[in-house]
């Protein structure tokens, strides 16, 4: 059986996507900041714009993807045989009866 | 931050928020610039002055208009609108405002300029008040900016008069 790897196969772990948020806000943050500076002093507000075009896109490409690096710890999940030895636990009766007592 | 839609969506949110910041402070930086234009106007010549046949007076003149706005552009200024407006009050309407030529200034280059002209748009009373009238010639222009507000300011210039007779 033949399939076609592609990104939705690769996952990140709780801390790979803690790692991907910070990245991304600290990128986008510090493209503003380099983006205003330089477009102030050069006083051209085109360039500003560009600046700041290439951050977002530069840092899309490093934060969306699911890169392997932001798995580096992947989670165990248990494995398909152990779920026989350790069944679900089974609803009890005395949940199921709401029915309040009636008081005379 | 879970799923790569999720982070699309967040990273698309967050960098237009971020855009818009920075927007407005460079729309704010704008404040720090205090401009001081300059401008003169000359009456070369009155070339005619008549009553025209639905009873209002018309002036034609010829001008030197001389400017220099090169401090009200900042990196954050698209253009600047500019245009000369001939003032004066009559029986009938406390304040005439009547535009005489106007043009877009699309950089500072352009800024500083000596334009000889006819008036570009009629000079027409409302009525027959204006032999030997004084009028004001006052300069008014609009900052539009990239991002922000505009701001409109002017320089009068009084002292004009036109003939007493018609010509």
């Amino acid at each position: 059986m033949t399939s076609i790897c592609s990104f939705e196969d690769f996952y990140m772990d709780w801390q790979g996507q803690s790692l991907a948020e910070k990245l991304m806000q600290i990128m986008l943050l510090g493209f503003a900041v380099i983006a205003f500076g330089t477009g102030y002093l050069t006083a051209s507000f085109q360039t500003m714009i560009l600046i700041y075009a290439v951050g977002v896109v530069l840092t899309t490409l490093v934060t969306v993807p699911n890169w392997p690096v932001f798995n580096r710890h992947p989670l165990k999940w248990l494995d398909p045989s152990e779920v026989e030895k350790h069944p679900k636990p089974q609803p009890s009766s005395n949940v199921n009866s709401k029915k309040k007592p009636i008081k005379k | 931050m879970h799923s790569f839609g999720y982070r699309a969506n967040a990273l698309l949110t967050f960098s237009l928020t971020i855009l818009a910041f920075m927007c407005a402070i460079a729309s704010l930086s704008d404040s720090l610039n205090s401009p001081s234009p300059s401008a003169q106007v000359q009456v070369l010549n009155i070339n005619w002055f008549q009553k025209q046949p639905n009873g209002n007076d018309e002036v034609s003149m010829t001008l030197n208009i001389s400017a220099d706005l090169q401090s009200l552009f900042t990196w954050n200024t698209k253009q600047v609108f500019v245009y000369l407006a001939a003032e004066y009050d009559t029986p009938k309407n406390s304040l005439n405002q009547i535009s005489l030529w106007d043009g877009i200034i699309p950089s500072k280059e352009h800024a500083k300029f000596l334009i000889h002209t006819s008036n570009k748009y009629r000079f027409i009373d409302q009525g027959t008040n204006l032999r030997g009238k004084e009028f004001n010639l006052t300069l008014h222009w609009h900052v539009m900016p990239k991002t922000g507000k505009m701001l409109a300011d002017k320089i009068v210039m009084p002292g004009y008069r036109l003939p007493v007779e018609y010509r």
